[in-house]
């Protein structure tokens, strides 16, 4: 079969490599009909995420067709269409029985390697690195899903792939990012990055009852997309002072919530900016806080700071002072998707949201690499890049 | 059965006995005298042991204490004032480098005194001493240098360089850290598992069933009588085997388990299963001891190969809790790959999936 395969730092090839089997009695293998390429997908391409090997097979936002189950799935058959959620959860341990699947105890093949970085192990993930597992990814014809009985969400409509295959990752992202801001009646909620989890944050805060959402980027496509499609006010950090900004807006005392959907490779300005990207090119700081330090800043008294973007490692000149005496509160982690996965497909039928809006850019698998370096360098206002096996 | 469980409970160590939750022991066998190995040891080795000889009654500790404040001590003296103390030595046209030398005594001093108990501190020390005297070494052939004085000093750090040595001996032999060869290395690991210790309990009784979650042991045979055959994969894709058996057994709660004698790999040690607060399943402990085919060579070597056998433990613990919790141990091996150089797929191999 055909797979997008790392190489490298900017690096990604399609290989053809062997078809994958059936390894355990809960594994299940999966004809791709779509894939996409995750924002933080970059950090890979980038080669900011420790532990990835020449070969690897990326993508871990993907839906197809069963084509082969194992002898333990039951709730599955050849021929289901499902879209499968980027952690792969046992089901049976005591984190995923209290629905914190992505920390989950027993999927993860390297937690060894996990357990060195991070103190623990989270769950595995499809195409992230060997810290994750090592698990082969989606962007491909094939994949092997482990613990297909608790995973895979069977699509048993007529639901277009474009409207349901976000379920795999950044819609519920974007939902539970918004969700961790426990949103009350007339609350701000302020998000940096209008990428595609920023978009459905967006979207989220709004359904969970906020107020009113204001977005910060830089690219014109980006806020335009995040006004027109999400309703929210929209602020582009290099021509104002975002800080004084949103003191402006929020009378003084800042918004109820901040999410930071930028991630570990935050592009800023001035001196904080060159540090970080001095520190991380050296391998002094693994991570460039940049937006997560000013979503510290900028968020009122006792708010709340949430944090879906993906980091790696370790952050410098970190505000914990900032965040202690102002009694702010941290809520992050891996996505839960599988506990998102059912309600949201429901709020997809009922027509509350049409995920496709983010999709700029439709291209077939072979063409991964171009997909990938379109979507680094932001070429031609691209937001988000699906894949056709 | 409780009777004759508690009589073969004797023979364990008090670590490894059913009741009792101390932490473990190092077992130390075949410990030296602190007097042996001076006779054929190295030059500075019988100097020291001759200085040692007269320093019988000093606490090693408080000898490292007291050489770490000396160290100090000169430190300052070397950065506060370099020319002063470089004309005592005979040695005082480089002051900002006997400054420089000063800064490292005063580390290394901060070092043994925060940290008396890591041999490694003071062996930096020694390290440090060994520096030192190349370095007078060189200023006594350069001629420049006031020679007489050169020489005292020389003396005087060779001196200091030999109560060094001293000091770290004894405190390695004394079991500040590190161990000796031969010694029983102890380990402990534990995992908490979503099933209930009759479960847990059962897996683990049926010793043949071990290679489905142990990595490295290829089989087990029980032969009768609570014993057992095993073979297990050894470092450079050997096997060693060995017998052993059951030594204390109370159904639900604990098992015991020691090698015969002539074993590989001597070995000892039991599991727990006691049930975690709250109703979250149990709590499995493993404490063992285990005497490594090669002493501390062995250990080393495992560790250097990524074999060390208290991260197999660990990760044979992860996959009984896999096995009992979700039926099958979670896997990459046999998954596709676009083409991994060659140097990569040996390492791969070894280590990760």
């Amino acid at each position: 079969m055909k797979a997008t395969c790392w190489y490298g730092a900017c690096d990604v090839r399609v290989e053809t490599v062997p078809d994958p089997k059936i390894l355990n009695p809960r594994d299940a293998i999966v004809k791709i009909s779509s894939t996409a390429i995750c924002g933080s997908d970059l950090h890979l391409y980038n080669g900011h995420i420790p532990s990835m090997a020449a070969g690897d097979i990326l993508g871990h936002e993907f839906m197809g067709q069963i084509v082969e189950v194992g002898s333990a799935v039951k709730n599955l058959k050849v021929g289901d269409r499902v879209v499968v959620p980027f952690p792969i959860a046992c089901g049976n341990c005591y984190f995923c029985k209290e629905e914190l699947y992505s920390l989950c105890e027993n999927s993860n093949p390297n937690a060894w390697m996990a357990e060195k970085l991070w103190g623990h192990s989270p769950c595995g993930i499809f195409g992230y690195s060997h810290l994750t597992g090592g698990y082969a990814g989606g962007q491909a014809e094939y994949a092997r899903v482990p613990f297909a009985d608790v995973g895979p969400l069977k699509i048993e409509n007529a639901l277009t792939d474009e409207q349901v295959l976000f379920l795999s990752d950044i819609l519920p992202t974007g939902w539970m990012a918004a969700e961790n801001c426990n949103i009350k009646a007339g609350d701000t909620v302020a998000v940096w990055g209008c990428g595609p989890v920023g978009q459905f944050a967006i979207k989220s805060a709004f359904l969970l009852g906020a107020e009113r959402v204001i977005a910060i980027d830089r690219f014109p496509e980006r806020l335009r997309m995040a006004r027109d499609q999400g309703g929210a006010e929209v602020m582009n950090y290099e021509q104002v002072n975002v800080l004084d900004a949103l003191k402006d807006m929020t009378g003084g005392r800042g918004p109820d919530a901040c999410i930071d959907a930028v991630a570990m490779e935050a592009h800023s300005h001035g001196v904080m900016g060159a540090y970080d990207k001095v520190k991380q090119l050296t391998r002094l700081e693994s991570d460039r806080p940049a937006a997560l330090r000013q979503a510290i800043m900028a968020c009122r008294n006792g708010g709340i700071v949430s944090i879906p973007g993906v980091y790696g490692g370790f952050v410098d000149k970190f505000p914990l002072g900032s965040l202690m005496n102002r009694s702010l509160t941290i809520k992050t982690g891996q996505t839960h998707v599988h506990r998102y996965m059912r309600p949201l497909l429901e709020r997809i039928e009922r027509g509350e949201i049409d995920p496709g809006f983010v999709i700029t850019h439709r291209m077939r698998l072979d063409d991964a690499p171009q997909g990938y370096a379109m979507l680094r360098n932001k070429e031609h206002d691209c937001i988000k890049v699906v894949l056709k096996p | 059965m409780e009777d004759s469980m508690q009589e073969s409970q004797q023979g364990l160590p008090p670590s490894l006995r059913g009741s009792n939750r101390a932490e473990p022991r190092v077992v130390r066998s075949g410990r030296r005298s602190a007097n042996d190995g001076g006779g054929n040891g190295t030059q500075p080795e019988r100097l020291a042991s001759s200085v040692a000889d007269s320093l019988k009654n000093i606490d090693e500790k408080r000898l490292a204490q007291a050489l770490g404040w000396f160290r100090v001590a000169l430190g300052v003296a070397e950065v506060m004032a370099p020319r002063q103390l470089g004309k005592a030595i005979g040695f005082d046209r480089h002051p900002g480098f006997m400054r420089a030398v000063g800064l490292r005594e005063i580390a290394s001093g901060i070092g043994i005194i925060t940290q008396p108990q890591q041999p490694e501190r003071l062996w930096s020390r020694v390290a440090g001493d060994a520096v030192d005297l190349a370095l007078l070494g060189v200023a006594i052939n350069s001629g420049r240098s006031h020679r007489g004085r050169l020489v005292a000093a020389t003396a005087a750090v060779a001196g200091v360089a030999a109560l060094d040595i001293y000091c770290n001996r004894q405190l390695s032999r004394h079991g500040a850290s590190g161990s000796d060869s031969g010694s029983q290395q102890p380990l402990r690991e534990r995992v908490t598992v979503t099933a209930s210790p009759e479960e847990c309990y059962r897996l683990w009784r049926n010793v043949e069933s071990f290679p489905r979650f142990m990595r490295y042991v290829e089989s087990v045979q029980e032969t009768g009588g609570g014993q057992s055959h095993w073979r297990v994969k050894a470092p450079g894709g050997t096997t060693v085997e060995w017998d052993s058996k059951i030594t204390a057994d109370e159904t639900n709660r604990m098992l015991a388990w020691e090698s015969l004698p002539g074993a590989a790999i001597d070995n000892r040690g039991c599991v727990r299963f006691e049930p975690a607060p709250g109703g979250r399943g149990t709590i499995v402990s493993v404490e063992m001891s285990y005497a490594p085919p090669a002493g501390r060579t062995g250990t080393i070597a495992a560790k250097l190969t990524g074999e060390e056998p208290q991260q197999r433990v660990h990760d044979d613990l992860r996959r009984f809790k896999q096995l009992i919790e979700t039926g099958e141990i979670p896997t990459t091996e046999g998954q596709p790959a676009g083409r991994r150089g060659a140097v990569l797929s040996l390492l791969w191999k070894r280590r990760v999936e």
